[in-house]
């Protein structure tokens, strides 16, 4: 193949991608205006777009977001202290990762959120449970890669630091931060992807507060147009959040 | 574990003191410490419920154990447990065949690939729990929807890994197939199929796990028979021993389903490693 064909081929892609945008959103606008489908189970995309301006406009979101950010802020700080200390201290022996690895990556395979009835039922319905709930879930990627990190860094390069004697501090600052770090700031990407999604979630199933909460508060109003534009909303900040966190991590492995 | 301690010293190095002999035996079996790691923890959470903690809000181990057989003889459970396994299975069969068919055809075509991919990759980051009011919209308070929203989570990751697993097969095998004269369907068959069995097992414990989180969220978000109905009954009656008692019964449900998964995935992918 050539270059020029793969140049052909990659605006090709483009055009497909836009088409398949465009279709969707032609669909849309037919199924509410032409082909009946009732509003309250979809709204038209103008409508949306209204909306979703006037969401913006009124700063409405404003409560809600905040909350939702510093239960994910305050989650995701117990989880990574918690996560990254337990997990720098457990691979200081390889003894103590045999023992206690696999113990937490047995349970980092059930489905935390199941323990939700459990958290609400300790800590209510408000903040704090969501709080609880969003570090726990998050606590097991960050500890998992944290111990990982840790025993990827090349013994040889730990045992020339110390023949050349580098003080534990050195050692530490100097040769096991820098090999462990990009493995953890990896965990540390997917703790907060993990803690922000886990936080919606519980908003969405019991809460007082939050954009899940609104999201929720809007379905059973059956106010769907602006529950569509709450929904882009979230999703953009979502997806801003996860640009952010990845950037970062692009950043610190440097 | 006197008895075995016992043991271990009998064979083991001469003239030290049982206790020593416990210690080397703990040292060279790492299972044993972790062993008395969960012991530890349930001694605590039995003495902290039993001691401190409101009975309202937490119960000892030993009575959530017991419970068990309550919790199977409460009116619906068995019942709301069924209802789960099945719409997981549901979910779980629709995920990884339409998964499967997505994953080949986009995989397959280089062209279908750079197209459609990054519009996947976009619908896997969406965070779908904010759309799973519209599941409950669509589909109803009944299993339709946490299956069809077990399904938006598993299927995703079954595609991906796909994709990337024919994506992986070294150009020159295909080069080579071909100038041997195979048709596509033989290349398919005796080239690309036996490379894409690992893939096609990682993806099924994603997309197992996917399916658990999926269908578990939509049910405790709203159920009228499912498990959900009954976590959310035992938790308005504080009822913390049957609750723990059911959520165990569920996370042994979901360690057993993935660790089939896992050991799916680990048997078939042997042919890889060696």
């Amino acid at each position: 193949m050539s270059t020029g064909d793969r140049r052909r081929d990659r605006v090709l892609s483009r055009l497909v991608q836009a088409a398949f945008l465009i279709a969707v959103l032609t669909l849309w606008h037919l199924a509410t205006t032409k082909w009946g489908v009732s509003r309250l189970l979809l709204p038209n995309p103008a409508r949306v777009y209204d909306e979703l301006k006037d969401v913006l406009r009124s700063g409405e979101f404003v409560g809600d977001l905040r909350i939702t950010l510093t239960e994910v802020a305050v989650a995701f700080v117990l989880s990574s202290v918690g996560g990254v200390a337990l997990g720098f201290l457990l691979s200081r022996s390889p003894y103590l990762v045999r023992v206690f690895e696999p113990l937490l990556a047995a349970i980092y395979s059930v489905p935390i959120i199941l323990f939700l009835p459990l958290y609400v039922l300790f800590f209510g319905l408000g903040p704090a449970s969501k709080i609880a709930l969003g570090a726990t879930i998050s606590f097991f990627p960050i500890v998992l890669n944290t111990i990982a990190g840790f025993s990827t860094v090349e013994r040889v390069h730990v045992v020339a630091a110390r023949s050349m004697g580098a003080s534990d501090f050195q050692l530490f600052r100097w040769v096991l931060l820098p090999g462990a770090l990009p493995v953890i700031l990896a965990g540390l990407r997917m703790g907060f992807i993990v803690a922000l999604l886990s936080i919606l979630g519980s908003e969405t199933i019991a809460s007082l507060a939050g954009l899940g909460h609104r999201i929720v508060h809007l379905a059973e109003a059956m106010d769907t147009a602006r529950m569509f534009a709450y929904i882009a909303f979230v999703v953009a900040i979502a997806a801003s959040l996860n640009v952010i966190v990845t950037m970062l991590e692009v950043r610190g492995r440097r | 574990m006197m008895q075995r301690a016992s043991d271990t010293n009998a064979r083991g190095a001469s003239g030290s003191s049982p206790g020593a002999a416990l210690a080397r035996a703990i040292v060279r079996h790492p299972g044993i410490a972790r062993l008395g790691a969960i012991v530890v923890l349930l001694v605590v959470w039995e003495i902290a419920a039993r001691a401190w903690v409101d009975p309202m809000f937490l119960s000892p181990p030993s009575r959530v154990v017991g419970s068990l057989d309550a919790v199977f003889h409460t009116p619906g459970v068995p019942a709301a447990l069924r209802i789960t396994f099945f719409e997981l299975a549901i979910a779980f069969a629709i995920s990884v065949g339409i998964g499967l068919a997505i994953g080949l055809a986009v995989g397959l075509s280089g062209f279908a690939r750079t197209s459609f991919m990054p519009i996947i990759l976009l619908l896997y980051g969406v965070p779908q729990i904010t759309i799973l009011p519209l599941f409950i919209l669509y589909f109803g308070i009944g299993p339709a929807s946490k299956i069809a929203f077990g399904v938006s989570h598993g299927i995703f990751p079954i595609i991906v890994i796909i994709v990337a697993g024919v994506q992986n097969i070294k150009p020159i095998l295909l080069t080579s197939a071909r100038s041997m004269g195979a048709n596509r369907w033989q290349i398919f068959r005796w080239v690309i199929f036996p490379h894409m069995i690992p893939s096609f097992f990682a993806g099924l414990r994603l997309g197992m796990t996917g399916v658990l989180l999926g269908v578990l969220l939509a049910e405790l978000y709203v159920s009228t028979a499912g498990i959900g109905y009954f976590t959310t009954l035992f938790t308005q009656n504080f009822d913390p021993t049957k609750l723990l008692g059911l959520i165990s019964l569920l996370a042994a449900m979901a360690i057993v389903l993935n660790e089939i998964v896992r050991r799916l995935e680990v048997h078939f992918g042997r042919w890889r490693a060696e």
